[in-house]
C-alpha cells in the first residue's frame, strides 16, 4: 500500500471544545513520550521502550468515549493508551524508571503497565493476548448486566495471530461489548504488513466474523473520534463488537535505540511526519482562527513542563524494596506463600 | 456417619460441588466444548445448562487459546470462570496464555488484579484413548510460579477441592483421572470444603512411605494391603496437591519410615517425584535409610493398543515390586 492511498484530507468536524480536549490529550502523550525517549538515551529507562509518537490520534480519539469503568487492554506500545485512559504521567514515567511509585510498582516496566483503578487493564509483551482479554472483560460485563465496554488496542502485527481470529469470532457470536482497534502502522517491528498479509485491508476481515469493520485515517483524530463514538455506542447498547482499522504510522523507531530507516525509506518517514496528527489538528485550529497560535504554544509549554515534572518525579522516587520480590505471586500477598511452593 | 453422608461417584461429587458454587456466586461461569445441553463429554455439567442457562454454562467453539484468553480477561474484570477442557491435552493450545498471562497478572499488577480461574480436565492413561487424549502434564504447572494444582483421587476430595478451587482468587488446575471418574465413595451430605495444598495420609505404616499421585493412590493402597501379609507395614500418602507440594507431610512420614517411594503415572524426568526427592534429600537426608525410589510411567508417547498401553502404566504389581526392592535396601 502506498502512503498516498492512506492519506485523506483532514475532515475535522465542527466540535471546537472536543477538538481542544483531543489536542491537549495528544500533546500530553507526545511530550511524555519525547521525555521518556530522552530518559532512555540517558540510561534511566531500561529494557525496551516502544514510543507511541505519531499514533496519538488513535488512543485519544477512542478513549475520549470511554468512562473510567470501561476497560482498555493494550500492547507493547502502550504508553499512549495508559495516558489516554487516565493513568498519571508520573506513574507511567516512574514505572519505566523501575521505581516503587510506578503504576506496576516497578514489576513491569514499559510493557506491563497496570492501573485497573482507571480501567487500564494492562499492556503486554506478547502480541495477541490482550485481544482475548478484552473479549473476556466484555463477557464479564455482559454476564453482570453492566453497560461497560472493553477495548483492545493492537497493531497490524497482531491480526495475523490466532488470538485475533479467535477473539473476534467469540465476541461476534456472543454480541460482546468490545471494540477492537487495530493501529495499522504498516510494520510489525520491521516487517512490512503488505508482505505479511494476504489481504492488507484489516477492516475487511470483520466481515469474516460477522461484525462491522471500519477503516479510517488514524492520523486524523476527529475521524477516529467519529468512528469510535459509533463503535463504543454500539457496544454499550449491547449490539456487539466492531473492528476499527486506524491507518497510522510510528515516526520513531520500533523501539528506542533501533534504526528509524533501512527497512523503510526516509522519504516514507518524512511523508508521514508531514501529516503528523498533532500538527494536522494544530494547523486546522489555527488556520480556521479557532485558537490563536500563541495560545496553543502556551498549551505546548504546559504539556512539556508536566512531562518534565513526571520525569523528575520518577527520578526522585525510591527503588522497590528487594524484600518485596515474593509479594503478589498469588492472592495470599505474602513472601511466605510464594516460598512454600 | 451414614446419616450424614451419601455415596457418589467422583464425577457426581465434583458436579454437585460445581452446582453448589454456581448457586452461591452468580459470577461463576463455565466454558467448554459440549458442556451446554450435552452436559459435557464426561458429564461434568450434566443438567446444569437447564439450571443456570447459556451464559453461565457456555458452550464454546473449538478455540482453546481463545476461551482461556477470554476467561483471563473475565477474571481480571471480576468474574470467576471455570474452564472445562474435557481432555487436559487440549490445554496445550492455550499454554502461552496460561504461562505468560494467567500465572503472571497478579504479580505484574502488584495484586490489584486477581486471577480466580479454575482449569479442569481429564488426565491419564486408559481406555485406549491414545496419545492425544492421555496426557498428565501437571509438572509444567509446578515449575511455573503462580499456579495451584490438585489431583484428587476420591469423590470427597473431588467435591471439596473443586469448591475451594472456585472460591480461590488464584488459578487452580483441577485434574481428574479418567479411570477414577466412576469411583464411588462417601461424601458428606452437609456443605464442606477441602483445603488446597495438603497431602492426605491414607494408610499409616512404619516400614516405608509411598507418595502416590492420583490414580496411583488406589494401586498403592492395594499394594500395601498385599504386603501386610508378609509383615511389611506401608504408609500411603495421597499427594492430592501438586502445587504447592506438601513437603511437611512427606518429611513427617519419612521421619517415621526412613524409606520413600514416589509412584506417579506421569513421566519421571523433571517430574513431581524428582522435586519431592530433591526436597527430601535436602531437608531430610538424615531421615533416609535408603535412596529415594521413583516409579513412573514409561517415558514414551502414550500408545493405543491395550498391550502397549498396559506396558507404559505402573501396575499394582509394579508398586509391590518397587516396595520390596526399597525394603531390601
Amino acid at each position: 500500500m502506498s502512503v498516498a492511498q492512506t492519506v485523506h484530507a483532514a475532515a475535522v468536524s465542527d466540535h471546537p471544545d472536543r477538538e481542544l480536549h483531543l489536542y491537549k490529550e495528544m500533546l500530553k502523550i507526545r511530550e511524555t513520550e519525547l521525555q521518556l525517549a530522552r530518559a532512555y538515551r540517558d540510561g534511566h529507562v531500561m529494557g525496551a521502550c516502544h514510543t507511541y509518537v505519531g499514533q496519538e490520534a488513535v488512543a485519544v480519539g477512542v478513549c475520549a468515549h470511554l468512562q473510567v469503568e470501561d476497560a482498555v487492554f493494550s500492547t507493547h506500545r502502550g504508553h499512549g493508551h495508559a495516558l489516554a485512559k487516565g493513568v498519571a504521567a508520573t506513574e507511567v514515567a516512574a514505572e519505566l524508571f523501575g521505581r516503587a511509585t510506578g503504576c506496576s510498582g516497578g514489576r513491569g516496566g514499559s510493557m506491563h503497565l497496570f492501573s485497573p483503578e482507571v480501567g487500564m487493564m494492562g499492556t503486554t509483551g506478547i502480541v495477541g493476548p490482550n485481544i482475548l482479554q478484552a473479549v473476556g472483560a466484555g463477557y464479564a460485563f455482559q454476564l453482570n448486566g453492566e453497560d461497560r465496554v472493553a477495548v483492545a488496542f493492537f497493531g497490524d502485527g497482531a491480526v495475523n495471530n490466532g488470538a485475533f481470529h479467535e477473539g473476534l469470532n467469540l465476541a461476534s457470536i456472543w454480541d460482546l461489548p468490545v471494540v477492537f482497534v487495530c493501529e495499522n502502522n504498516l510494520y510489525a517491528t520491521e516487517v512490512p504488513f503488505a508482505y505479511a498479509a494476504g489481504n492488507p485491508e484489516v477492516a475487511m476481515r470483520a466481515e469474516g466474523y460477522g461484525c462491522p469493520g471500519r477503516a479510517v485515517d488514524g492520523n486524523n483524530v476527529m475521524e477516529v473520534d467519529t468512528v469510535a463514538e459509533e463503535a463504543v455506542a454500539r457496544a454499550r447498547r449491547g449490539d456487539g463488537p466492531t473492528l476499527l482499522e486506524c491507518k497510522t504510522y510510528r515516526t520513531r523507531a520500533h523501539a528506542e535505540g533501533m534504526p528509524e530507516v533501512g527497512y523503510r525509506t526516509q522519504e516514507e518517514v518524512d511523508s508521514w511526519r508531514a501529516r503528523d496528527p498533532i500538527a494536522l489538528l494544530r494547523s486546522h485550529l489555527v488556520g480556521t482562527g479557532r485558537v490563536a497560535a500563541d495560545e496553543i504554544s502556551a498549551w505546548e509549554d504546559k504539556a512539556r513542563t508536566e512531562a518534565l515534572a513526571a520525569i523528575e518525579f520518577a527520578k526522585a522516587s525510591p527503588w522497590p524494596d528487594p524484600r518485596t520480590v515474593f509479594d503478589f505471586v498469588d492472592s495470599s500477598d505474602s513472601a511466605e506463600a510464594a516460598r512454600r511452593s | 456417619m451414614s446419616a450424614a453422608s451419601q455415596t457418589l461417584t467422583f464425577t457426581e461429587a465434583a458436579r454437585e460441588g460445581l452446582a453448589e458454587e454456581m448457586e452461591r456466586d452468580a459470577s461463576v461461569f463455565v466454558v467448554g466444548e459440549g458442556i451446554g445441553e450435552r452436559g459435557g463429554n464426561f458429564n461434568t455439567t450434566l443438567g446444569l445448562f437447564d439450571r443456570f442457562g447459556p451464559s453461565r454454562i457456555r458452550d464454546t467453539p473449538i478455540t482453546e487459546r481463545g476461551f482461556v484468553g477470554m476467561c483471563t480477561g473475565a477474571a481480571m474484570a471480576g468474574a470467576r470462570p471455570v474452564v472445562d477442557f474435557m481432555f487436559l491435552d487440549f490445554i496445550l493450545d492455550a499454554f502461552g496464555e496460561l504461562v505468560n498471562q494467567v500465572a503472571k497478572i497478579q504479580y505484574m499488577s502488584s495484586g490489584r488484579l486477581r486471577m480466580p480461574m479454575v482449569l479442569r480436565g481429564c488426565i491419564g492413561v486408559g481406555g485406549s484413548a491414545a496419545t492425544h487424549h492421555s496426557g498428565n502434564y501437571y509438572p509444567f504447572f509446578l515449575h511455573q510460579p503462580g499456579f495451584k494444582v490438585v489431583v484428587p483421587s476420591t469423590p470427597r476430595d473431588a467435591k471439596g477441592l473443586l469448591k475451594t478451587a472456585i472460591r480461590s482468587d488464584d488459578p487452580v488446575l483441577f485434574l481428574e483421572h479418567k479411570l477414577l471418574l466412576a469411583t464411588r465413595g462417601e461424601v458428606p451430605s452437609e456443605p464442606y470444603l477441602e483445603p488446597l495444598g495438603r497431602a492426605r495420609v491414607r494408610r499409616t505404616g512404619r516400614h516405608a512411605t509411598v507418595v502416590a499421585v492420583g490414580v496411583m493412590t488406589p494401586k498403592a493402597l492395594a499394594a500395601a494391603d498385599s504386603l501386610a501379609g508378609s509383615g511389611h507395614d506401608i504408609e500411603v500418602i495421597d499427594l492430592v496437591s501438586i502445587a504447592p507440594l506438601d513437603t511437611a507431610t512427606i518429611l513427617e512420614s519419612v521421619a517415621k519410615t526412613g524409606r520413600l517411594l514416589i509412584a506417579d503415572e506421569d513421566y519421571q524426568p523433571c517430574g513431581v517425584g524428582a522435586e519431592i526427592s530433591a526436597r527430601v534429600c535436602t531437608d531430610g537426608f538424615d531421615l533416609l535409610d535408603a535412596p529415594v525410589a521413583r516409579l513412573n510411567g514409561a517415558y514414551v508417547p502414550i500408545p493405543y493398543s491395550p498391550s502397549l498401553e498396559q506396558a507404559v502404566v505402573p501396575s499394582q504389581d509394579a508398586v509391590v515390586q518397587a516396595l520390596r526392592d526399597l525394603l531390601a535396601e
